[in-house]
């Protein structure tokens, strides 16, 4: 028998280890689903997940899909440092692309500088507006901001399905789900011509560096960290924690915001139902798998981005179902956790260590 | 409003309020045993994909409806493994039970979406559906729902006058009280787990084989996580549960009251209505915290580990 036993405190090299950790064992887990499909294991790693990247427009294209994730990412370590469990980036996702949408179209006439940091604004201000209600309804009425979040995703999705097939519908698009093009005014300018990278990318980047700082040098990231580990002394300390969920919830939804208006104004050019496969869940992961650190955040957001374009790669190209990416995403997650079990316990073989014990013993014994 | 349209009405709410009622079902006997399972919709989303193979490929609707809960169960021990044996914040392995669960289904359905079967029938009970009102609402319905009165019993029982019932009440408010007079604290909340994987892969297959009959990715649209805030909203008392479900049941359906009315209202907003329903059930309830913290099982969602 296997038997865990209490470490008695953290080990701060297992914190990092157990990412890695659980990205070999989802790598080793997806070499054996793929030889179940019938697939050689090997060879279809290696379209997954080097095929992709091994040119600029696939480098590019990572990008693009790193941006929105890491916005969502990064703006969810501010909360979860706070222990405020914010299930909503997709959601805020959303109606960030969706006000966004709505201030675009409305000035699809216009034209001049100052056009595009309005509808950049109109999506943060969405965004935060949408993590503000979860806000509201957490410190006025106590509600789990878990099941409100998440109950705000599905609505918000509604809400954009309704706009796209309503008010927002471009009137000369012959009743597709989808609004008009955007202006170019309005449009995020790309970084490299020929490819989709952009600079919200940019802006993504920006983002992490400022929420670095926030947290690791300004009093109030030092409150919303002491909020997260110990609310008690927070509160003993005068720390406003009402104030402190609210900032922490305003913070990530206009980031979130800021990644789906990032969509909208970027890559797809107007609103569409389907702006994000995912990406606001999948940010969830990034938080915990890069440990709410900004480097980490950094790094496992590659990794998802990766793990989007593999799930697009092994559609083209083996034929599978796209739904793959979920799926490792998933493993992921899971494997993270079992491996977190050895930030707090050792692993313990009592059988293997008592028979240790006994061979030193009969050691002992003959030296004497 | 006519009779009919009332009675019809009252009908869809019970028929949509089904899967609810067994997700909660399932949800209230695991979290009265202490632990918080947030992966009801990834349990749900695989016992609809499982079912509906299951039902296509065999076609039979039995072993469907079996193959579902199985799935449930298994996704249920996967939960069980890392939270309880492996002690691992029930929070974050709920969420990651709901992601992998939604993946693995809409990979493992990915070739099966569109496709029809023929589902579950309603079977009309002689004599009794004929009464007026509710006759149609609660004997012409199909089997799974009838189950899902007789489980709704066979819970409320379980809690109010069996043994076992008051050990898993036990555990759950107090886990080392528990264990230190002899009950098996582990053994009682697996088994309270999986039986909650079991009623939510049973929802599943009466989603995708009986209510809807296809399977389609994503196809429980939250009703996982609507059946967490039910078991909220039903203070952790059985007989609310059947409520609440139903109430969600006719929020769900609203759309079909409004148009019976003569109302012309955006589907896609009216399709929000239960959602809203949950935030605002959420608000009412939890507003005093004292209260809130009360009704809740002691030690729900807290690891327990026997040698602390």
């Amino acid at each position: 028998m296997i038997k865990l036993e209490p470490r008695g405190q953290h080990s701060k090299l297992m914190a990092w280890l157990s990412p890695v950790f659980a990205g070999i064992l989802t790598l080793i887990s997806g070499a054996i689903l793929f030889a179940l499909l019938g697939q050689d294991p090997l060879e279809a790693l290696h379209t997954l997940l080097i095929m992709p990247v091994s040119d600029i427009y696939g480098l590019a294209e990572l990008c693009v899909k790193a941006a929105p994730i890491l916005l969502c990412a990064i703006g969810l370590s501010v909360v979860f440092k706070a222990k405020v469990w914010n299930i909503g980036a997709e959601g805020q996702l959303l109606m960030g692309g969706l006000i966004g949408s709505a201030c675009a179209l409305a000035l699809i006439d216009a034209e001049g500088f100052w056009v595009l940091p309005l509808v950049l604004l109109a999506g943060m201000v969405g965004g935060a507006l949408w993590a503000g209600l979860a806000a509201w309804l957490k410190t006025s009425f106590n509600a789990n901001e878990i099941l409100t979040t998440i109950m705000l995703n599905y609505i918000a999705l509604n809400l954009l399905i309704w706009a796209v097939h309503g008010p927002l519908k471009d009137p000369d698009g012959y009743n597709f789900p989808e609004s008009a093009m955007f202006s170019d005014s309005a449009l995020i300018p790309t970084l490299i011509d020929g490819t989709r990278i952009h600079f919200g990318m940019l802006f993504a980047l920006l983002a992490v560096v400022i929420i670095w700082v926030l947290l690791s040098r300004s009093f109030l990231g030092f409150q919303i960290k002491v909020l997260g580990l110990d609310s008690s002394a927070a509160r003993l300390a005068g720390f406003r924690e009402k104030r402190l969920v609210w900032i922490a919830l305003l913070i990530s939804g206009a980031l979130a915001g800021l990644a789906g208006v990032g969509e909208v104004a970027g890559p797809l050019g107007q609103l569409v139902p389907s702006i994000s496969p995912g990406y606001g869940y999948a940010a969830i992961i990034v938080a915990f798998l890069g440990r709410l650190h900004p480097v980490g955040i950094l790094l496992a957001t590659l990794l998802m981005a990766l793990i989007y374009m593999g799930g697009e790669m092994a559609q083209i190209t083996l034929g599978l179902p796209v739904a793959l990416t979920g799926l490792f995403q998933g493993m992921l997650l899971f494997y993270l956790l079992a491996c977190d079990v050895l930030i707090n316990f050792r692993i313990r073989i009592p059988a293997l260590s008592k028979s240790a014990a006994d061979k030193l013993a009969v050691k002992e014994e003959a030296v004497n | 409003m006519d009779i009919d349209l009332i009675s019809n009405i009252l009908y869809a709410m019970v028929r949509t309020g089904t899967p609810l009622l067994l997700i909660a079902l399932g949800e209230l006997v695991c979290e009265k045993s202490g632990v918080l399972n947030l992966g009801q919709e990834g349990m749900v989303l695989m016992g609809a994909v499982a079912g509906f193979v299951a039902a296509l490929l065999s076609g039979s609707l039995i072993l469907g409806f079996l193959l579902a809960i199985a799935a449930g169960i298994a996704m249920s021990l996967l939960f069980g493994f890392i939270a309880l044996g492996l002690n691992a914040n029930q929070v974050a392995t709920g969420l990651a039970l709901t992601i992998f669960g939604t993946g693995l289904s809409a990979f493992i359905g990915a070739d099966f979406v569109g496709k029809p079967i023929t589902g579950l029938e309603p079977f009309a009970l002689p004599l009794l559906s004929e009464i007026p009102l509710l006759g149609k609402m609660l004997f012409s319905q199909d089997m799974i729902v009838y189950l899902s009165f007789f489980l709704f019993a066979a819970v409320y029982w379980f809690f109010r006058s069996s043994r076992p019932g008051l050990i898993v009440k036990a555990v759950g408010e107090n886990p080392h009280a528990a264990n230190a007079i002899g009950l098996p604290v582990m053994r009682t909340r697996y088994l309270a787990v999986m039986f909650g994987g079991a009623m939510a892969g049973l929802a599943g297959g009466y989603l995708s084989i009986a209510y809807t009959p296809l399977w389609a990715e994503n196809m429980s649209a939250g009703r996982g996580w609507i059946a967490l805030a039910l078991v909220v909203f039903a203070s952790w008392k059985v007989e609310r549960v059947l409520l609440g479900a139903w109430l969600f049941g006719l929020a769900s359906i609203l759309h079909l009251v409004f148009q019976g009315l003569g109302f012309s209202i955006s589907s896609n907003l009216l399709a929000t209505l239960p959602y809203v329903a949950t935030i605002l059930v959420l608000v009412v309830l939890s507003r005093n915290q004292v209260r809130a913290r009360l009704l809740a099982p002691m030690s729900l969602g807290k690891p327990f580990h026997a040698s602390s």
